[in-house]
């Protein structure tokens, strides 16, 4: 493991740059929805207007809770920087790209996912055994398919360090690889399913119908939910910032050239500008599935996922 | 302008148009309404005439010019518009049942493809083409649209998916032998379009008998 | 440039774009007959040429004509003209009997010759990429006359055939498309590419793992049509549920033209592949037919599907017989494709009026034709004696043959055969005997028909076919020899 000063700097800005970018991602997008449906918009900044109102609140927490309650909002926000600092944001040449494995990732963000849905589980209520079950089916459908995408994009650059991935992938000569394409198209699904956005969940409901990731945070209050919120708003910036290093690479510092570091920062802030701006476009014209169609929408990312590996199997490694 | 194309960014851009083929047909299979069904068939049949022409433009083989011309106009705008009008005048428009799920059926039609993919693996190092690779993608879509038949419980989707399994079978043609001769792609379009016509008439001998175009209703010879 | 050719597809062509626009009228069933007279003189012209002067190709090598394809080309063209002359009266009857109105007349006596045309056509093509192109082309002109009745039972019938046979003949495309894709890395690019005398020419050189493949899609594809298990579901709806007519040419003609397409296939694969790999498919699929139409024999109650099943297990003894190969064999199954096509319209036409006088197609129902109206229950009598294969007929002679060939070469087959053979005998026997010999029951007595059946084309059928199993002609055995021969 080579140590160089040049990669921990990296590192060290892309957590941070996580961290405190990751609300105004999550702004950026409701406020663009706002705009896409003729209206003001509340402004780009309100996710960091919640966190200052809610760490100042008490946090209440129910008579029943066990520790393991006021544990997890920790232990997810410890989950999703941990993420943060895996996915290559910046550059490529970081501390801890030996452990940064495809598969890892998958791990900790389902080691997030099963905290929370355990947390929601235990004060009892209707309404977290609810959101944990329909979590968890989503979960269950969409894991295979984050897979997949990351095994196509390991198989193309015949690596699942990520790292290293990111590296060939940027790299190589402008190619038409159709199976990223489709690998493309499937993490889209995939993230919109895990982020708890349109048309999987509603992140503004609180009908009892539709609720899925709101459903899990209901009990939560002051500084806890102030993490679980970040820890969400953190969630969509690695995934974005997943999508941004498999297939829009372009921008990422290769190794550790300081210069490198430089121009990385504002192409990662337009990409995550326009991917914001798209996502909320997608938002604004898909209507929410029933949740009985949330199984088929996360088959159909899966197939799409499979096909990305087979076409590439079957034609580009041929 | 063919030597701006180095022969492996060709074989690219045939590649792109052979996995979107792929994907349409599996859009197809998984579609619920006869209406969206119709345009997906369009699609197919749009990806088919591009490829064509591009393969024409990128090997000097001008017979496919023809060839993608008579399948924009057959496949791209004839059908489609009579299958519109079919369904205007049936008054057809529900959502189209299926037999088994949906995410099942797209799991058969992975393991469809994948046994397509073998089986065309050792005939597409045989062919002479540039497009031999898509070869698998061709026998994969002409399954995928078999799938489709089989599971659709009426009649306009069974329809298609036949329509849709001949499209296939052209892109295995494009894709193996540079297109067949201009006579005989002349009489399959030719029977495409009379059995389009045939069925038309016939779907409404149906919709007169049974007031219905569900097949179930069609299933009552059966062995005793 | 022959005329003759020209002749042979341009009347039925012409026939049908004309009945089209008349076929309605008093006088339609009679032009049908006098176009297919037509058709079949111009058949007997293009006969005596290739006897005359041997193989010969036209119109720039797209079409071929040699002793196989000619005698099936003057078959055709004979049991049309039979079946023109049957369907005569028999559509009057039924458009008297209110069954079908006179739009749907003209619908049938078009499709009629269209059909006549597209199989010719499937006949004559030197281009193996016609060849799909008619086959599928007939089946879509059979498809609404299946349907005609408008019956919930025929438009099933119909919906069936067009799907399994459409599936089954994408397959086929799928064939021929590599065919065509191992022929052109010797014949190179082009429509020769595709021309069975050029690909039989270099049949040796093809690639044998693409044929293999190619053949297996053919076989699948084709066979579909000639109804070989397990691809054969559509074949009894549809010959019960059509008009007999249909039937009549379902059975007699189109399984046989699509066997011959096959049997070319076949003779390419032999050629590439140097194993009996096609060989043993097609003996295998054509056992698989003879057994499990068999004993579906001994379960039906309706007549027509009755004698649809035996026909698939004739296509399927002949397909065996093909799949067997040798000379002995070979010329077997020619014979029998000419005797089976003969009877099995003939027995549908006895079939077709039986059903007309008692208004049923029950077995149950009918009794005491031979009582009543000797002709069509002596009719019916005699065909079931020849087409289960009992001797003086040809039918016997061609099964005999058969049964020889396979005792010397595939010993395995023949207890299968004799057993499913005698099993069918049975199950036919059982059900037609009462319906001729029994008492005319009250409800579904046989009734007088408005117009005389013609019961000649029946009785010219059963003389053939006899004649054929008491002495078959020097020149005419020389013609099946010469066949047999180009089929390996």
């Amino acid at each position: 493991m080579s140590f160089s000063w040049a990669g921990a700097i990296a590192q060290a800005t892309e957590l941070v740059l996580a961290v405190l970018l990751a609300p105004l991602l999550l702004g950026w997008v409701n406020q663009c929805r706002a705009w896409l449906q003729g209206k003001g918009g509340p402004g780009v900044l309100l996710p960091y207007r919640v966190l200052r109102k809610l760490l100042v609140k008490d946090a209440i927490v129910a008579h029943g809770a066990s520790p393991l309650f006021r544990v997890v909002p920790y232990v997810l926000f410890g989950a999703m920087c941990m993420a943060a600092a895996i996915v290559p944001t910046l550059g490529t040449d970081l501390p801890y790209a030996p452990a940064a494995d495809a598969i890892a990732l998958v791990g900790i963000l389902a080691l997030a996912r099963v905290a929370l849905a355990l947390a929601a589980m235990d004060i009892g209520t209707a309404f977290g055994s609810l959101g944990a079950r329909r979590e968890m089916l989503i979960g269950f459908l969409a894991e295979p398919a984050l897979l997949m995408v990351l095994f196509t994009a390991a198989l193309i650059s015949q690596t699942t360090s990520l790292a290293t991935a990111v590296e060939t992938l940027s790299q190589r000569e402008l190619a038409i690889y159709p199976s990223l394409a489709f690998a493309g198209v499937a993490f889209t699904m995939v993230s919109l399913a895990e982020n708890a956005r349109i048309p999987v969940d509603n992140p503004a409901t609180h009908l009892e119908l539709t609720m899925i990731h709101e459903a899990m945070v209901l009990e939560y209050s002051g500084r806890h939910l102030a993490l679980v919120e970040w820890a969400a708003a953190l969630k969509l910036f690695v995934y974005s910032c997943i999508g941004i290093a498999l297939f829009f690479p372009f921008g990422i510092a290769r190794g550790g050239e300081a210069l490198g570091l430089l121009y990385a920062l504002p192409a990662l802030v337009a990409k995550l500008a326009i991917g914001g701006a798209l996502l909320a476009l997608i938002e604004t014209v898909s209507a929410k599935m029933r949740i009985f169609r949330a199984p088929e929408f996360l088959g159909t990312a899966f197939m799409l996922a499979v096909l990305a590996l087979l076409v590439h199997t079957f034609l580009e490694a041929a | 302008m063919s030597a701006l194309l180095t022969p492996a960014l060709v074989g690219q851009i045939i590649n792109l148009f052979a996995a979107v083929l792929l994907l349409v047909s599996f859009a197809m299979l998984a579609q619920r309404r006869i209406l969206s069904l119709i345009d997906l068939f369009a699609a197919q049949g749009l990806v088919l005439a591009l490829s064509t022409a591009f393969v024409a433009w990128a090997t000097g083989q001008t017979h496919l010019y023809w060839s993608a011309g008579l399948t924009l106009a057959l496949k791209v705008l004839l059908v489609p518009w009579i299958l519109h009008r079919l369904i205007r005048r049936l008054q057809v428009k529900w959502d189209v049942e299926t037999l088994i799920n949906i995410p099942t059926t797209m799991l058969v039609g992975l393991v469809l493809v994948i046994l397509a993919f073998n089986l065309a693996q050792p005939v597409s190092e045989l062919a002479g083409t540039v497009t031999r690779g898509t070869l698998g993608i061709a026998l994969a879509s002409v399954l995928l649209a078999f799938l489709m038949m089989i599971t659709r419980s009426k009649a306009v989707p069974q329809l298609i998916g036949f329509l849709a399994m001949e499209n296939s079978l052209f892109f295995a043609a494009t894709a193996a032998t540079y297109g067949m001769p201009m006579v005989v792609e002349l009489g399959i379009a030719l029977d495409v379009l009379v059995g389009v016509v045939i069925l038309g008439v016939f779907f409404f001998q149906i919709r007169e008998r049974f007031d219905s175009l569900d097949i179930h209703h069609l299933e009552q010879l059966k062995e005793e | 440039m022959s005329w003759e050719i020209l002749a042979v597809l341009a009347i039925p062509l012409a026939g049908g774009a004309l009945l089209a626009l008349v076929g309605d009228r008093r006088w339609a069933p009679e032009a049908n007959v006098a176009l297919s007279i037509g058709t079949f003189v111009a058949a007997g012209t293009l006969t005596a040429r290739v006897v005359r002067t041997g193989p010969f190709l036209a119109f720039r090598e797209q079409f071929f004509v040699d002793p196989l394809n000619v005698f099936l080309v003057a078959l055709t063209a004979f049991v049309a003209l039979t079946t023109a002359m049957f369907s005569r009266p028999y559509m009057r009857v039924e458009e008297d009997h209110g069954r079908i109105t006179p739009g749907r007349l003209r619908l049938y006596h078009s499709m009629y010759q269209l059909f006549v045309f597209t199989m010719l056509l499937v006949l004559l093509t030197n281009n193996m990429g016609i060849v799909w192109v008619a086959t599928e082309a007939a089946t879509l002109t059979t498809v609404l006359l299946i349907s005609l009745y408008r019956t919930p039972a025929s438009l099933e019938a119909a919906w069936k055939y067009f799907i399994l046979c459409g599936v089954g003949i994408a397959q086929a495309l799928f064939g021929t498309i590599l065919l065509y894709m191992a022929a052109q890395k010797i014949l190179g690019g082009g429509i020769e590419a595709l021309l069975w005398t050029h690909l039989a020419g270099v049949r040796s050189q093809l690639e044998p793992t693409v044929l293999s493949i190619a053949f297996v899609f053919l076989l699948v594809g084709y066979g579909t049509k000639v109804g070989l298990v397990p691809l054969h579901n559509w074949l009894p709806d549809a010959h019960a549920e059509g008009p007999t007519p249909v039937s009549a040419v379902l059975s007699g003609l189109l399984l046989n033209v699509a066997l011959y397409a096959l049997v070319r296939c076949k003779v390419l694969a032999d050629g590439a592949l140097g194993t009996p790999f096609a060989g043993q498919l097609m003996m295998g699929f054509g056992i698989a037919s003879v057994v499990t139409a068999a004993f579906f024999l001994l379960r039906q109650r309706d007549i027509k599907r009755l004698f649809a099943y035996s026909s698939i297990e004739h296509m399927g003894l002949i397909t065996f017989a093909f799949g067997m190969g040798g000379p002995v064999a070979s010329f077997a199954g020619l014979l029998h494709m000419t005797v089976h096509s003969l009877t099995k319209s003939a027995i549908f036409f006895a079939v077709g009026h039986a059903v007309q006088k008692t208004g049923t197609q029950v077995m149950a129902d009918i009794r005491g034709l031979a009582r009543v109206s000797p002709t069509v229950g002596w009719g019916l009598m005699i065909g079931t004696i020849a087409i289960l294969g009992l001797p003086p007929f040809g039918v016997f002679a061609s099964e005999f043959l058969i049964l020889t060939s396979a005792m010397r070469q595939q010993p395995w087959a023949t207890p299968l055969l004799l057993v499913a053979l005698g099993v069918g005998f049975a199950a036919v026997f059982r059900q037609i005997q009462p319906m001729v010999f029994g008492d005319p029951e009250g409800r579904f007595a046989p009734v007088q028909l408005p117009y005389r059946p013609a019961l000649a084309p029946v009785f010219v059928h059963y003389a053939l076919v006899l004649s054929l199993g008491l002495y078959v002609p020097p020149y005419l055995a020389d013609w099946y020899r010469e066949a047999a021969r180009l089929i390996g």
